[in-house]
């Protein structure tokens, strides 16, 4: 069993949790006490799966993935529970939330690559075109030749600019026409231009944001349904970011596209939706919820609840 | 508020966040148990009290340390340095391409029959160990379960501590009683100490692939085994080669397990694996120190500079090669 990546750990324990520093001066107590009363979720929306908003973005729209009262553990910790939510054909749909609300986690459960984390459990469904993609008999390198996935950090392979793109497709028997395959990818991925004289030089020479593109060129190059795009920005500049942006916007004509991010200016860029995740403490537990789900520019001027207003005014996260 | 001279508000408004910085001072000040702990600033800033003592045990630790560091290496100067005084002047290459003198108590001859029995010996050892070795790491660093790969990593390290003359016994029983001694058991026994080598080594170098290329190839819809072949495998070749150095030229020198199983041999070259115990150089050695005779110790310093100038040679190749393959990652 190879070790998992510790960034891309679930929140097991106190690691991806900052430590709570008491307050004592008696001028902010109060304060404290008014921020952890908003925190607080009431009774009525605490962990239950809110019904969507209305939106005209979804009317008529097939929804690609149907997320049913979807719990995750790892082990005896539970990262996410109760979410339940329906992603549509080509849109993009923000993941937002703080640190260790289950982002990675939900959408890593999406294709399946949780899967070699120990101690993964999974409760609910999560249906992919209306088929379980934890169903028995369901194979996960077919979930994933379907549903693309795109990392935090670039993680080309150490082969040539042109393998990176090429590997995948050799080794799902679409050799043919490989050269035109390779150059679609890469200019669908905004790439082209920039590496088509030295196809053949190392990955690891390109910039960061040139390896993040060549990283969704890859995952494109076979043609996925839908690509999931787990913080694509966050270890790049502003200038690698616009670029990755401005490509979702030609990308999602062709996929269906979940992102996401802890950047809420990003989400509010980028997404036609956006679901906002946040941290329940509340009973004692520490779990991922879905606090709420609907069309970005909602999410971000008129969201109903004062969890999703006090997150992304800024008050906290 | 605004009158300065109301009596009432003044004081209030100034004396509350004077009093809590009063009060953390005070905290901090009961941190302190002793008087003699605080900290006079304005002293000179030279080592004082405690500070001295622990400065004379640290630098006692130092020189202990430096000491064991060169006396470490003295050994293996002063080895090198006698095998090579006494084995370089029988050094020629007719030492290398000729056979030993039929005739015992004559000088001149060469040790060509034991090179290429050992090169025999150790490219057959090598070819059996190194996939057996590879696939066993691959096993357990991608496929295994935690328990499974736990228990057969100790079942490594217990065979690499397997005292090589009981491997040479465990071959002696297997291939050699009811048949005769041959190379190929001497490969076989030489194999076996390899084969941890490699796979441990192999297993270390597997693990330091980044995880997020396993990811990212996993998340291709590509099989798992398709990924190792393609993107794990590649990453660690480098790593893979080294350490496959590394255990030949630990193998290399084995004598135990051969005298068992490979020592009864004529003193001519060979390329016969199976029908007879073939010529090699540690049990030449061996035979040749044994016999009371000073030419055959002549050759037997010839032929242990000679392993020892191959070993040292793959040692420091096998470590440079390592060392391209990190830089180039």
């Amino acid at each position: 069993m190879r070790p998992p990546d510790p960034s891309e750990m679930p929140a097991t324990g106190a690691s991806n949790v900052r430590p709570r520093v008491r307050i004592q001066t008696p001028a902010l107590a109060h304060e404290a006490a008014q921020a952890a009363a908003n925190a607080r979720p009431t009774d009525a929306l605490r962990g239950s799966p809110r019904g969507e908003q209305d939106s005209a973005l979804t009317v008529g729209r097939e929804a690609i993935f149907d997320v049913q009262d979807l719990s995750v553990s790892y082990g005896s910790s539970q990262a996410i529970s109760g979410v339940t939510l329906q992603i549509h054909r080509n849109l993009i749909t923000a993941i937002i939330g703080p640190s260790g609300c289950g982002k990675t986690t939900f959408i890593r459960s999406l294709n399946r690559m949780n899967d070699s984390v120990p101690g993964f459990t999974i409760d609910g469904k999560i249906l992919y075109h209306g088929h379980d993609i934890y169903d028995r008999g369901v194979d996960r390198v077919e979930v994933r030749r379907r549903i693309g996935m795109v990392f935090q950090r670039p993680n080309p392979f150490p082969k040539s600019i042109y393998d990176n793109v090429a590997w995948a497709p050799r080794n799902l028997k679409m050799k043919s026409g490989l050269d035109e395959r390779v150059e679609r990818a890469l200019r669908g991925a905004a790439l082209w231009d920039e590496v088509k004289d030295r196809l053949k030089d190392s990955a690891l020479g390109l910039s960061g944001g040139q390896q993040q593109r060549l990283c969704i060129a890859r995952a494109i190059a076979i043609q996925p349904d839908v690509l999931l795009l787990d913080e694509p920005a966050s270890a790049l500049d502003p200038i690698a970011t616009a670029a990755i942006e401005e490509l979702m916007q030609t990308l999602k004509n062709r996929y269906t596209i979940v992102i996401v991010t802890h950047n809420m200016q990003q989400a509010a860029r980028v997404a036609d939706r956006t679901a906002f995740f946040n941290l329940d403490a509340s009973d004692g537990r520490r779990t991922g919820v879905l606090v709420e789900y609907g069309d970005t520019d909602v999410m971000f001027t008129r969201p109903a609840d004062t969890r999703t207003s006090d997150y992304v005014t800024g008050r906290f996260g | 508020m605004t009158d300065p001279d109301d009596p009432d508000v003044t004081p209030r408004e100034a004396s509350d966040p004077s009093d809590a910085a009063l009060q953390a001072t005070a905290e901090l000040d009961s941190l302190s148990l002793l008087a003699e702990d605080l900290l006079d600033p304005s002293g000179p800033l030279t080592p004082s009290g405690h500070l001295r003592r622990r400065q004379m045990v640290s630098r006692l630790a130092e020189a202990a340390q430096t000491t064991a560091a060169v006396l470490a290496v003295a050994v293996l100067g002063i080895l090198v340095y006698s095998v090579a005084s006494r084995g370089a002047s029988v050094l020629s290459i007719g030492f290398l391409t000729k056979d030993p003198p039929v005739l015992s108590g004559v000088a001149g001859g060469g040790i060509a029959p034991a090179i290429v029995g050992t090169a025999l010996i150790m490219a057959v050892a090598t070819a059996i160990a190194m996939p057996m070795g590879i696939l066993a790491a691959l096993f357990l660093t991608e496929f295994a379960g935690r328990w499974t790969a736990r228990a057969i990593r100790l079942a490594l390290d217990l065979l690499n501590g397997l005292p090589t003359i009981v491997v040479g016994l465990f071959v002696f029983g297997l291939l050699v009683v009811g048949h005769h001694q041959s190379g190929f058991a001497g490969s076989v026994a030489l194999a076996i100490i390899m084969l941890p080598l490699i796979a441990r080594a192999t297993q270390e170098v597997l693990t330091l692939v980044p995880a997020g290329l396993r990811e990212a190839a996993d998340a291709l819809g590509v099989c798992h085994w398709r990924t190792v072949l393609g993107v794990v495998l590649p990453t660690a070749r480098g790593g893979i080669l080294t350490a496959t150095v590394l255990a030949v030229a630990r193998a290399a020198g084995e004598t135990a397990p051969l005298i068992f199983v490979c020592s009864i041999f004529s003193n001519t070259t060979s390329l016969n694996l199976f029908g007879q115990a073939l010529p090699n150089i540690p049990v030449y050695i061996f035979n040749a120190s044994e016999a009371a005779e000073r030419y055959g110790f002549a050759r037997a310093w010839g032929a242990a500079f000679v392993l020892l100038a191959f070993i040292l040679l793959a040692s420091l190749g096998g470590r440079a090669l390592g060392r391209r393959a990190t830089l180039s990652r």
